[in-house]
């Protein structure tokens, strides 16, 4: 192993140290991580004596255990699973239709459509606050999970719209041509060809849309009152303010909300990419 | 008979986009027009009772409004700080991990973790570091490498409770920023890298006169986004600091927050946020204006 190093140090001073670079950028990048998961394996991280360390003297997973287990931590965690999921299968569906209507259609309004597509898609979501959490309360979508969904859905519908259109648009159409010279309808186009030559950007919005419900905060935090509807996000913020010591207990419960991402990003590693690439997800 | 085939077709795309267009018009474009219907009233919660038509008046009371001034300023402060930082580090560690092919992915990987943990959970880590008096860092500080005697209040005062919400907005952008900067640096053709070096250009100058040109569309179009991103910092100051301690800390998106859920002053809220909408809008447009060349405007 040493001599390896000595050899590759000879042979490539420069390239060792890029590797040093990388590996400093890597551990700034990490470490923060490194603490959380710490934390959360620490009993009583704060209360008792103070333990700052960052591996914990003795590792424990009551903290794991406990918030698990805690009112309604699991109920949270379906919620968030049911709207994410419910929110992404829709926010797919109604966008990839939008896209190929833009994409393979002539109508009238097209454009003008299309273009406030593109001016909404510059203004800051927090503007729509406090109209969408009246028009919630009117329509009496407040404390719904569905509520959330369809703000969610629609939310991400003009992003979702404007980067499939441009995907559709680069196409062929000769398949589609023959399918409706051969008597096939618009949908049949639609369902058997455009969207399963499109997967690898249906995939792509399919992470983010994912990533992005999973998360979001400002939304569930103004909609939702009723305790039994939260989902992950507010339950940690919860957590945190009933019990601001307790970081082991808030750790815990958000590494088990991470899991899932950390999931979803490792295993589509490569749909993530070109998702970035593509557009501007971040 | 081609008539009648044409209004079929239109009428087949009308049906595409109807869900799509149905739920953009109520849940999104309703909201913005009522907002900006809003902030020109002194907006009542109670219902039954009448909004009043105040003209301009939310606007100037922003103008005049000395919290306004200083979430501005605050906001502005932390996208000069963060985003110019940020793009740095990004492009360095980019320019770095194009150069290894080992390890590319998993580095990369390990940059981009920041970018897909929730704004929820970082917030409460980097509060968590910067607690006071026990916290991480003020024990790295004073006990383990002895820089400072006595712990430091990070939170409780202006300007160090700002260090946690910048150093937030920092590691967060970076791994985004990377594997952009990582994906422009690849379509740069070797043979331009070779040619310089025969006509003697050192890396430096290979930097400058080669890749950063080669990739200024894509600088253009990080900066862009990440300001956009700037100006619209929010979970980070709610959750670290809520705009304390005595609003010191306040930027435009939590004063609006406050006070649309705090004071139910709807009517004042939407001003604000749509003196912030203004400005990332006009930005917007003079950054693709003046810093893109004529031919790379799409």
């Amino acid at each position: 192993m040493m001599e390896h190093f000595v050899r590759l140090f000879r042979k490539n001073i420069s390239k060792v140290l890029i590797y040093l670079g990388i590996t400093c950028g890597a551990i700034v990048m990490v470490t923060p991580f490194l603490y959380m998961v710490s934390t959360a394996f620490k009993k009583h991280s704060y209360s008792l004596a103070f333990d700052p360390g960052l591996i914990p003297a003795n590792p424990t997973i009551t903290n794991f255990i406990k918030t698990w287990k805690m009112n309604n931590f699991q109920l949270y965690f379906r919620n968030s699973l049911f709207v994410a999921i419910t929110s992404v299968l829709f926010v797919v569906l109604v966008s990839s239709m939008m896209a190929y209507a833009f994409a393979r259609f002539e109508f009238p309004g097209k454009e003008i459509i299309f273009f406030t597509i593109l001016i909404v898609l510059m203004v800051p979501n927090m503007v729509c606050l406090i109209p969408q959490f009246l028009l919630a309360k009117t329509l009496g979508l407040r404390n719904s999970l569905w509520g959330l969904i369809l703000f969610y859905v629609s939310g991400m519908v003009p992003f979702n719209t404007f980067l499939l259109r441009g995907f559709f648009e680069t196409l062929p159409k000769e398949l589609e041509d023959a399918v409706l010279i051969d008597g096939g309808s618009y949908f049949t186009v639609y369902r058997k060809i455009i969207l399963p030559l499109s997967t690898p950007a249906l995939a792509t919005i399919s992470i983010f849309s994912f990533l992005g419900f999973w998360d979001e905060f400002i939304l569930a935090l103004t909609f939702i009152d009723d305790t039994s509807k939260r989902t992950l996000p507010i339950a940690i913020a919860t957590l945190q303010g009933q019990y601001a010591t307790e970081w082991g207990w808030v750790f815990a419960a958000s590494i088990i909300a991470v899991i899932p991402v950390i999931i979803v990003f490792v295993s589509l590693q490569k749909y993530f990419v070109g998702g970035i690439t593509s557009g501007a997800f971040r | 008979m081609s008539l009648s085939y044409s209004r079929r077709k239109i009428a087949t795309a009308y049906l595409f986009i109807l869900p799509g267009l149905l739920l953009f018009l109520i849940f999104v474009i309703y909201p913005i027009a009522k907002a900006f219907q809003m902030s020109f009233y002194e907006w009542n919660i109670m219902p039954g009772k009448p909004n009043e038509f105040i003209g301009l008046g939310n606007y100037i009371r922003a103008y005049n409004d000395p919290i306004v001034r200083l979430s501005l300023t605050n906001t502005i402060v932390y996208t000069i700080i963060t985003v110019p930082t940020g793009m740095i580090l990004a492009l360095l560690s980019a320019l770095l991990l194009n150069q290894i092919r080992r390890g590319k992915v998993f580095f990369r990987t390990l940059y981009y973790l920041p970018v897909i943990t929730s704004w929820v959970i970082v917030s409460f880590l980097f509060r968590y570091f910067f607690q006071s008096p026990k916290g991480i860092l003020n024990n790295l500080l004073v006990n383990t490498f002895h820089i400072i005697k006595e712990p430091i209040s990070w939170l409780q005062n202006t300007p160090t409770a700002f260090i946690p919400i910048w150093a937030l907005g920092i590691w967060k952008e970076i791994g985004w920023a990377m594997v952009i900067f990582l994906a422009a640096l690849q379509t740069i053709p070797t043979e331009l890298y070779e040619a310089a070096e025969l006509d003697g250009a050192n890396a430096w100058k290979r930097l400058i006169n080669v890749t950063l040109p080669l990739i200024r569309p894509t600088l253009v179009f990080v900066l862009v986004v990440l300001m956009i991103g700037g100006f619209n910092v929010f979970t980070s100051v709610f959750l670290i600091t809520n705009g304390g301690p005595l609003q010191r800390t306040e930027v435009i998106l939590s004063y609006m927050f406050h006070q649309a859920f705090d004071y139910l002053d709807f009517g004042y809220g939407t001003a604000i946020s749509f003196l912030l909408a203004a400005i990332i809008i006009i930005l917007s447009f003079l950054q693709i204006r003046f810093l893109r060349k004529p031919e790379e405007i799409i």
